[in-house]
């Protein structure tokens, strides 16, 4: 028990609460056939991190969020320019400015690699979910000392903020938000503003992307944000159920897929154990497959279909 | 400096020269399909593409390593890649094909997908003894600097084969691209060529993972075709220009990579590519944002100073900064702001080709909202002079009316 307490309860809340968050906002982006923004977005984090190290010299936490930040801020504002200024399609520009920047960071990061900087980016691909240990977890009495919980790694109160405040601003626009999904011409004719509320929800998506990205690394970030919302997108019509879905499925997929990782390779006969991230990415994956299948909703309706 | 001017002309050695040869064939032959798929609009299909080919990268490095010791065998390798592409490019034709998901959906799930499955199998790889594990992370990021010069001959045969089969088939690619209709009643299987096209960006793909990497491999299929949109409206000559810029990015990636020990090559491709496009999205004369503004400029000068002209020609006042500036700078109004008689006269002209425009619209109302800007360009310029001498007549049998 202790022992689960010390290596697994953070790191299986982080990944829970992760998923949960990303999963939720991956509703919104896959109803609006947007769901390639948060790859981008997780892809534009390194160069942001790197420069944000370079300026600063020092790893912290703060410093790398706000050079993730500026840097998310950055890809949405040169796609929007290179979209409308150069009449490039959206996915193209995207595919412009995320591999570029993406780019520029492995570059920085390999030119000051040299200097003995503790960054590298499979870190930034695979994250460290395995690494989040609670020292003084050492059995269910430190869940109600303060001293203890004092010592709970800072990602997962991160994760837990970011978690709230996601939830917070898709509570505040919901409506905004749904009508803008479903009908953007006459979102902007009732005066809901859907260029702003677009914004927004990148914004969120960036705030999500990066506060995952430290603590669980870039691939689980996008799995989340579009598997268990696609999977669900085929269970049911009807948006909030569609919500509740998402969610059901980011937990299992969280869950199952830290403890594959960590007991899975011990069936087999092996030692060692794999990345947690991969595993819960992969199992995300699956859900949709199955969903893909099974689901009662899968099919088109409605739309006009191919002759 | 030095070493890069010797790895530009090739003096470098043997091995910097063939992968540079190697990787311009890779990067124009990417420009090429890259620029059926751009117009196809499914850029980023090469991106679910290469992050499909991790796990059979992983798994063919696991095969080889358990049965020779050292996993780092580029052919089998790449076989792996193309095999596991090839399934993660069924799943995104199937999912788009056969549920209500959108292409971008199918995208992101196949790629972050088989990424994690390829992720997980190289922490297995991590527990194994096997020899040549630090190789494998070259496919993430590119490594051209530890080629074999066989390696990369098989990348520039393979780029070179690619080239060729994009000259065959361009025509009937091209016709996909465009009017997929007309292709079928042409009696073309367009199902089988956007196939054909899709294996074709696999390729790509898979060839590119060793100079690269995966994850940047995508950029190459991507930015010289825009890139070379900027330059022409002709599609097979964006082919070629896409081929040129791929080329020239690998040139001046792989060049610059030798300059220093430890400069990873697929980014600096990559950013060469970026620079290529920048150049293009900025001074391109036909699309570019300087040509765009400058276009702007000019029309925004026509509009002031025919408003003013008129103005002019019906004693109305001015009060635009910029209109006056104009009609000052042309000699139509002193500094005072009264018109002097060359101004009157211009006025007059421009009075008198509004009322000409004004009565062709009211005739021809079609033909005009087909003229970009119809009444301000001088209507000489536009119509014929019988069609003016036309509308003249008109214009003056209805002023006898009036009167």
């Amino acid at each position: 028990m202790s022992e689960f307490m010390m290596f697994s309860l953070v790191p299986l809340a982080v990944a829970v609460i992760i998923s949960m968050t990303c999963a939720l906002l991956g509703n919104f982006l896959v109803l609006r056939r947007q769901s390639l923004i948060g790859d981008a977005i997780s892809h534009v984090a390194l160069p942001g991190i790197v420069v944000s190290f370079l300026l600063t010299g020092v790893l912290s936490s703060s410093a790398m969020m706000l050079g993730a930040g500026v840097s998310a801020l950055v890809t949405v504002v040169m796609i929007e320019l290179i979209r409308r200024l150069g009449r490039v399609e959206a996915s193209a520009a995207m595919g412009v400015v995320f591999t570029s920047l993406f780019a520029l960071g492995v570059l920085l990061l390999e030119w000051h690699g040299a200097s003995g900087v503790h960054l590298d980016v499979e870190h930034a691909l695979y994250g460290n979910l395995e690494s989040l240990i609670w020292f003084d977890g050492t059995g269910p009495a430190a869940l109600f000392d303060p001293v203890a919980l004092a010592d709970l790694p800072p990602q997962l109160g991160r994760a837990a903020w970011v978690g709230l405040l996601v939830v917070a601003m898709l509570v505040v626009l919901r409506r905004h938000l749904v009508l803008g999904s479903f009908d953007p011409e006459f979102a902007a004719s009732v005066s809901a503003r859907p260029a702003l509320v677009d914004l927004l929800l990148v914004t969120l998506v960036a705030i999500a992307a990066i506060a995952a990205f430290e603590a669980v690394g870039s691939i689980i970030v996008i799995a989340m944000f579009i598997c268990p919302a696609a999977a669900a997108r085929l269970m049911t019509n009807r948006l909030g159920r569609q919500i509740a879905w998402s969610q059901l499925f980011a937990v299992l997929s969280a869950v199952l897929g830290y403890l594959l990782a960590g007991h899975a390779p011990g069936w087999l006969g092996f030692e060692a154990s794999v990345s947690a991230a991969g595993m819960i990415a992969s199992v995300a994956g699956l859900i949709l497959l199955a969903a893909c299948l099974a689901g009662p909703r899968r099919r088109r309706t409605g739309a006009a279909t191919s002759v | 400096m030095e070493t890069w001017w010797r790895a530009l002309t090739f003096t470098l050695g043997y091995n910097t020269s063939v992968v540079t040869l190697g990787a311009m064939l890779l990067a124009a032959g990417a420009g090429m399909v890259g620029t059926f798929v751009l117009l196809r609009k499914r850029a980023l299909v090469s991106d679910a593409i290469s992050h499909a080919t991790l796990p059979g990268l992983a798994l063919a490095f696991i095969l080889v390593g358990l049965t020779t010791g050292d996993g780092r065998y580029l052919p089998a390798l790449l076989l792996g890649a193309a095999a596991s592409a090839a399934i993660g490019l069924w799943a995104v034709q199937s999912i788009s094909d056969h549920t209500r998901l959108g292409e971008d959906a199918a995208i992101g799930a196949v790629l972050s997908t088989f990424f994690a499955v390829g992720v997980v199998l190289i922490t297995v790889i991590q527990s194994m003894a096997v020899v040549g594990q630090s190789g494998l992370t070259g496919y993430l990021v590119g490594a051209t600097a530890g080629m074999l010069a066989s390696e990369a001959k098989l990348i520039a045969a393979c780029a070179l084969g690619l080239l060729a089969a994009v000259l065959v088939l361009r025509r009937q690619l091209l016709l996909v691209c465009f009017d997929a209709d007309f292709a079928r009643t042409q009696g073309l299987d367009t199902g089988r060529l956007d196939l054909v096209l899709l294996l074709l960006l696999m390729a790509v793909v898979v060839i590119g993972l060793k100079v690269t990497g995966l994850i940047l491999i995508v950029a190459l299929t991507i930015i010289p075709p825009v890139a070379a949109r900027f330059w022409t409206d002709q599609p097979m000559r964006m082919v070629a220009l896409a081929a040129l810029l791929g080329a020239l990015s690998g040139y001046l990636g792989v060049t610059l990579s030798s300059v220093r020990e430890g400069l990873p090559t697929g980014p600096l491709i990559v950013l060469s590519a970026f620079g290529l496009f920048m150049v293009s999205f900025l001074f391109s004369p036909r699309r570019g944002v300087l040509a765009s503004l400058l276009a702007y400029r000019r029309l925004r000068r026509r509009v002031h100073l025919r408003q003013g002209l008129l103005a002019l020609a019906r004693e109305e006042p001015i009060f635009d900064d910029l209109t006056l500036t104009l009609l000052c700078r042309r000699g139509h109004i002193r500094r005072d702001g009264v018109a002097t008689s060359a101004g009157l006269a211009a006025a007059r002209d421009a009075d008198h080709e509004e009322r000409l425009w004004a009565l062709y619209r009211e005739r021809y109302p079609d033909d005009a909202l087909h003229r970009e800007h119809a009444g301000l360009v001088p209507i000489h310029e536009v119509l014929s002079p019988d069609a003016i001498m036309a509308l003249e007549t008109q214009l003056l049998g209805r002023r006898e009316v009036v009167r």
